[in-house]
């Protein structure tokens, strides 16, 4: 702090504090505060408040635990959203091998921008196109129907359809942490497993995934956490058999009227997402400085 | 207006690390001094003391005998010019040279004449409208000078500014900043760890070790006089012989050394029966010399154009430099024989060690 | 050498499919826009027409929701760019300890999910009498962009070097002369580059507006809840002029990115 008033005088520095403060104060610390706090208390209607009933505890998240319709949401919310990541990273994967270790300058340069185009345009929209694609007389069961590879079409929207567009929506998180830890392997590691005699798979088993650990790390948690908390994929693709845990939150909050039980399931996203990225941040030894670039 | 800096007694620790302690010296007015130290010896720390980007942790900075406790980098009567120059990128060279005056609130017209004056001054007329990115090392160089100069500081200083160039033009700003100074009487204090800078330009030089002040003098005095043993080695090349002193008398020491006894000047701290070293100068070991005479094999022989150097090694193994002008030759032993040297005992000083 | 050259060639195979998947859809979506079908669809292809887009401008709910959004982006950018860059700056000049804990504080909005952003800003503001709107979606979408912005003018920060402040205090200018002079200008790239990323994620945010919008309804939701009411190709000829506008923005965003180096 002494440094700061040093360095900009007191009048800045107290601006730069007081905006910084106003900020992790006002926009991070205290809602998330506030939502503790909503969680924890019992839906009562306004004249009850601060009366007998108003105390803190565990209901609302034990409702959670005790209805299996939600609970078994929520898992499958946990392991579709690991499914996401994984068939990411199983699709990233070679294509960042190759940009990072393979491809020309200019093969690198041109691959790069028609891959980051798509992700500069809106989710909601590459959710729409899905939805046209995947549209029960849309263009994929015609091509497949006319190619004879399907005699019926088939009804995409569900699960299969959440998952292509979620792994759609988020190949830029997988790819470029992957690319960036690729990148730094010297291509010397590889000739020379290769002069030993290794297979292509022990090459990438053995060296390559070792030395781009941090990066797939990185790629998986956001991935995970973007899925995990994603609304408009589910809400646009999915079928009353395929619903999401952020769709029984906002249930809760605009259907259900009940914005504590709402309250209560958010956290217990939020404190799912966080578990997941120290855990894998600590698992694989990765700086939370390197994840954030 | 010139001003003259007094440091009393002042110290700076960081942290547990002691950058420098107890220094106290007094720069005169108009005086072009030099602080001359190896790196990590706290010369920088002390001018950064001067120049109130960091407070001394003991002792005072007085500025044109005024104490200058609590004021900062931008109340002092001082100008710095960086190691890095530091020039401002996105600035043309005149707002460059005009921002210590738009920082005084001085007019646009006003500020634009005196830019132009000083681009006249360091020969860059004409390159105002110029980014810094576009001039060659010397005239980047002259530019933060110029910089410096349009606050009309009462102290300049410099923070080895020369490193970054070569040779030839570093010699040449030598002599340039040497006449500047001449020219503009404004106090100049010069940080540089090369001696012969320090040597060429300074009217005094305060020599530096591990935070401490090793001796202040004349460059002709810290040459012929070094006051310590660390300034006797650090200030111009030399031959070291230790042995113990054996007599002292009329200004003169002899010294009994591995290869017999030598004399020279009696130094600081050289007592009787004290262990001491000789220091000869390199100029006075004179090949076949009477006097102090000494034996060494010859290593090498570096013809350096106005003079040869003469590499080799005494009979204890002590390291022998010694230079013969060109002009004498045909005396200089070759590699690979064993010569004799002496030299004149007013051209060796002996100090105590320690 | 042979299996080289047929995993080579499985390989390009794969990166024609991988483009295919990366493309297909937004190609097929723009193509829908100018087929005659009143679902969107290519196929069956019902002729060319560009009545939808005429269509799309006389949406009067769609230019209401443009309006909305523009309106969120302007005032977020206006929030999150000093509050960033004060971030990007306090945090620099913290020491080591403090300075990994506000660094964890400071990127934590990036690790919460979007709807746990809407839906605790939300409830902390009904205690203060707030409801959605403007000013919530404002807020809330500022909360986790301001983080993009504090490692933009973080990462710029790092090439910049502070014996230029030191020059300019040395020449008697003042802190706020420094920062004005010095600082800011050396800022600017990475500022105006921050303004676009932040104008980009505004518009582009779903997940937390959806929680706080109250009863307004800026683009992204517009588009959502036409898909789910009533979906014509009106919304694809939208969507691609969107497309369009984003691609264009983008491209600039890059240049002026590369320029902040």
């Amino acid at each position: 702090m002494g440094d700061l008033k040093n360095r900009f005088g007191t009048g800045l520095s107290t601006i730069f504090l007081a905006l910084v403060f106003f900020w992790l104060a006002g926009m991070v610390l205290a809602p998330n505060l506030m939502m503790i706090d909503y969680a924890l208390r019992p839906n009562l209607p306004p004249a009850a408040l601060g009366g007998p009933d108003d105390t803190y505890s565990l209901a609302n998240i034990l409702y959670l635990a005790n209805e299996p319709t939600h609970r078994a949401i929520f898992f499958k919310t946990i392991w579709a959203s690991g499914l996401v990541a994984l068939v990411t990273f199983l699709v990233c994967y070679p294509i960042a091998f190759w940009l990072a270790q393979r491809a020309t300058t200019g093969q690198l340069a041109i691959a790069m921008m028609l891959i980051i185009i798509p992700f500069f345009i809106n989710e909601v929209l590459r959710t729409l196109a899905w939805f046209i694609i995947l549209a029960y007389r849309g263009p994929l069961n015609a091509v497949l129907t006319n190619t004879g590879l399907i005699d019926a079409p088939i009804r995409w929207q569900g699960d299969g359809g959440v998952l292509a567009a979620m792994v759609y929506a988020y190949i830029l998180f997988m790819l470029l942490p992957i690319y960036n830890a690729i990148e730094s392997l010297e291509k010397a590691q590889i000739e020379a497993a290769r002069d030993l005699g290794a297979s292509r798979w022990r090459i990438h088993t053995r060296v390559v995934i070792p030395h781009a650990k941090a990066g797939i790390a990185t790629g998986f948690v956001f991935t995970f956490m973007l899925a995990a908390g994603s609304y408009i994929a589910p809400a646009l693709l999915g079928s009353p058999g395929s619903r999401w845990f952020t769709e029984i939150i906002y249930n809760w909050f605009f259907e259900g009227g009940d914005w504590n039980r709402g309250a209560a399931y958010a956290l217990v996203l939020l404190v799912l997402c966080l578990a997941v990225v120290l855990i894998t941040l600590r698992l694989f030894r990765v700086n939370l400085t390197d994840v954030a670039k | 207006m010139s001003h003259s800096v007094e440091l009393a007694g002042i110290g700076m620790t960081f942290g547990t690390t002691r950058a420098v302690s107890d220094v106290s010296f007094r720069v005169e007015a108009g005086e072009f001094f030099s602080i001359l130290g190896p790196s990590g010896c706290g010369k920088t720390t002390i001018l950064r003391m001067i120049a109130g980007f960091i407070d001394p942790t003991e002792g005072r900075v007085l500025i044109g005998d005024r104490d200058m406790k609590g004021l900062g980098p931008n109340q002092r009567p001082t100008a710095m010019i960086f190691q890095s120059l530091a020039l401002f990128p996105l600035m043309s060279v005149r707002d460059n040279i005009a921002f210590g005056l738009e920082a005084r609130g001085v007019g646009r017209a006003e500020r634009r004449a005196k830019a132009d004056d000083l681009l006249r001054l360091i020969a860059l007329e004409g390159y105002g409208d110029r980014m810094p990115g576009e001039l060659s090392g010397g005239q980047r160089q002259r530019v933060a000078i110029a910089r410096a100069l349009a606050v009309e500081p009462g102290v300049l200083l410099l923070d080895e500014p020369l490193s970054a160039l070569d040779l030839k033009l570093r010699q040449r700003m030598r002599a340039e900043l040497r006449a500047l100074q001449k020219r503009t009487g404004v106090t100049f204090i010069y940080i540089t760890h090369d001696q012969s800078e320090a040597l060429a330009m300074s009217d005094r030089v305060a020599v530096m070790s591990s935070g401490f002040l090793q001796q202040v003098a004349c460059p002709r005095e810290l040459y012929d006089n070094p006051a310590t043993p660390f300034v006797a080695r650090f200030v111009g090349e030399t031959n070291a012989l230790a042995g113990r002193i054996t007599a002292l008398e009329g200004g003169l020491a002899q010294i009994q050394t591995a290869l017999g006894p030598l004399t020279g000047r009696a130094g600081q701290g050289a007592g009787v029966g004290q262990a001491g070293t000789i220091y000869i100068r390199p100029e006075a070991l004179i090949p076949g010399h009477g006097t102090n005479a000494l034996g060494a094999d010859i290593e090498r022989v570096d013809f350096e154009g106005a003079f040869a150097l003469v590499h080799g090694r005494f009979a204890d193994g002590a390291a022998l430099a010694a230079s013969v002008p060109s002009t004498r030759l045909a005396d200089a032993p070759l590699p690979g024989q064993r010569a004799a040297f002496g030299f004149a005992p007013e051209h060796a000083v002996v100090l105590g060690d320690g | 050498m042979r299996a080289d050259r047929i995993f080579n060639a499985m390989f390009w195979l794969y990166l024609f499919v991988f483009m295919t998947y990366l493309f297909a859809p937004l190609i097929i979506m723009g193509a829908a826009a100018f087929n005659e079908s009143r679902f969107p669809t290519v196929i069956p292809w019902q002729g060319m027409t560009t009545d939808w887009f005429r269509a799309m401008w006389a949406d009067a709910a769609m230019w209401r929701s443009l309006g909305t959004s523009i309106l969120v982006a302007v005032c977020v950018v206006v929030i999150v760019v000093p509050v960033g860059t004060a971030a990007a700056l306090v945090l620099t000049s913290l020491h080591a300890r403090a300075r990994s804990f506000a660094y964890a504080l400071m990127v934590s909005p990036l690790l919460t999910p979007g709807v746990v952003i809407g839906i605790s800003t939300l409830i902390l503001w009904r205690q203060l009498g707030v409801g959605g709107g403007i000013f919530l979606i404002v807020l809330a979408q500022s909360t986790f962009i301001i983080c993009y912005v504090m490692l933009m003018v973080m990462a710029r920060l790092q090439r910049f070097d502070r014996t230029q402040e030191e020059a300019a205090l040395g020449l008697g200018a003042s802190p706020v002369m420094v920062f004005r002079r010095v600082l800011l200008p050396f800022l600017r790239p990475a500022l105006l580059a921050s303004s676009g990323l932040a104008v980009l994620q505004s518009v582009e945010n779903y997940n937390t507006t959806l929680f706080v919008r109250g009863f307004e309804t800026p683009l992204t939701v517009f588009i959502a809840t036409k898909v789910r009411t009533g979906l014509t190709p009106a919304v694809n000829a939208l969507a691609l002029v969107i497309i369009v506008a984003t691609v264009i923005g983008a491209i600039a965003y890059e240049v002026a990115r590369r320029r902040a180096g």
